[in-house]
């Protein structure tokens, strides 16, 4: 049934949340430490168990899908309630701040994809020497 | 009519939030193949209306939560609400590939600490740029630019002036913004194509609907990936900010 599916996904939301929550009274951190990820690796490990043991039918597996499926919509909706003009209205100061954050992980997600590939490729541009100064 | 209409808008409100975003998917699918040729994503055309509707919402209403603080488009609240949000994130993990989340285990970790310290050092070096000095404004401006719940929870540890708490908030909504706007067109520039990449991005752009909106736009294949490290980020952020980033800065600036 898909309900089972569905329940399943809340279940797994649900424990992963709270462990989040739980953490960060823990560590004494005002945030959730991970629930999403929490859940979702849950979702993925209990998820494939039960699916091995025949304990998740197609059915079942539709009423996970569904929501996966409505994920963009629901994002959608999110950007439709986002303090756009709280952003812009902040001043040349804040705008600056976040655009100068967004660049900089823009510029290190090759750096760092690169940094921990196993098998670093044979750059040829150490043998190039560098360039002679210009004179002024 | 009017006050019929919102009597039925508010009574169904998730319905009719429904409603209004599939017309807005439907819409912007369309602009997407008749204008682009499908070479602009849908989906990032979609998110391009949301922001532009919230912002003609903020600045209708003067409030806060863009669109929705129009009444007869609350029900948009639920449907893009963090317990909507979430519910879905986690069921996109469904069908993740376990092996490729593995590999870029430990380098998602790494992208989590330069993530949150390269974002820091761009904000406290544009607070710098603007005169500020005092090492808890440039620490609670810094951390803004992290996420914009960071910066006004390690404004509030450490003591930050309120317009100086607004600022960091700015700039964390700047961040959050940008991501959903400019990712799909940067993404191939930097090889954001494949899983790897993802949990990369995530761990270093870190601010949960800046990832969730960008990877959307771009692949949502990729989604699942970027999200599980980027739901580390804050809480890290968090941990992070008031103790050794503020110190950091306190020995720095005396």
């Amino acid at each position: 049934m898909i309900i089972y599916g569905v329940a399943f996904l809340a279940f797994c939301t649900l424990v992963g949340i709270t462990v989040g929550e739980l953490l960060g009274k823990l560590i004494g951190v005002p945030a959730n430490v991970g629930g999403v990820g929490i859940a979702m690796m849950m979702l993925i490990f209990l998820g494939g168990y039960l699916q091995k043991r025949g304990y998740l039918n197609l059915k079942s597996e539709q009423g996970i899908e569904f929501w996966s499926a409505v994920y963009i919509p629901i994002v959608v909706a999110m950007a439709a309630q986002q303090n756009v003009y709280g952003a812009l209205s902040g001043g040349p100061m804040a705008i600056l701040a976040g655009v100068a954050a967004v660049v900089l992980a823009f510029v290190l997600v090759p750096v760092l994809d690169r940094m921990g590939q196993k098998k670093p490729e044979q750059q040829d541009d150490s043998e190039v020497s560098p360039l002679p100064k210009l004179p002024r | 009519m009017y006050d019929s209409i919102l009597k039925v808008f508010s009574a169904y409100s998730l319905v009719a939030g429904f409603a209004i975003i599939g017309i807005t998917m439907w819409l912007s699918y369309w602009l997407s193949d008749k204008l682009t040729h499908g070479r602009l994503h849908g989906s990032a055309i979609a998110i391009l209306f949301g922001l532009l509707f919230a912002y003609i919402g903020g600045a209708y209403t003067g409030g806060s939560k863009g669109l929705v603080d129009i009444p007869l488009l609350s029900g948009i609240g639920i449907l893009g609400g963090a317990m909507l949000r979430d519910f879905a994130i986690v069921a996109t993990g469904y069908g993740v590939n376990v092996d490729e989340l593995k590999r870029a285990g430990m380098v998602g970790v790494l992208a989590l600490f330069v993530g949150i310290a390269s974002s820091f050092v761009a904000g406290v070096g544009v607070a710098m740029a603007f005169g500020y000095t005092d090492s808890v404004s440039l620490t609670t401006i810094g951390t803004g630019a992290v996420t914009y719940i960071v910066g006004p929870v390690t404004g509030a540890a450490i003591g930050a002036s309120s317009e100086v708490m607004a600022l960091s908030i700015g700039a964390g909504l700047v961040k959050a913004i940008l991501v959903m706007i400019a990712t799909p067109f940067v993404a191939p520039y930097i090889g954001l194509n494949n899983p790897r990449s993802a949990v990369i991005f995530g761990g270093l752009i870190g601010t949960s609907s800046g990832v969730a909106g960008g990877l959307a736009a771009t692949d949502p294949k990729l989604v699942p990936y970027g999200c599980l490290t980027a739901a580390f980020y804050t809480a890290l952020g968090c941990l992070l900010g008031p103790s050794l980033l503020f110190l950091i800065m306190r020995g720095l600036m005396g």
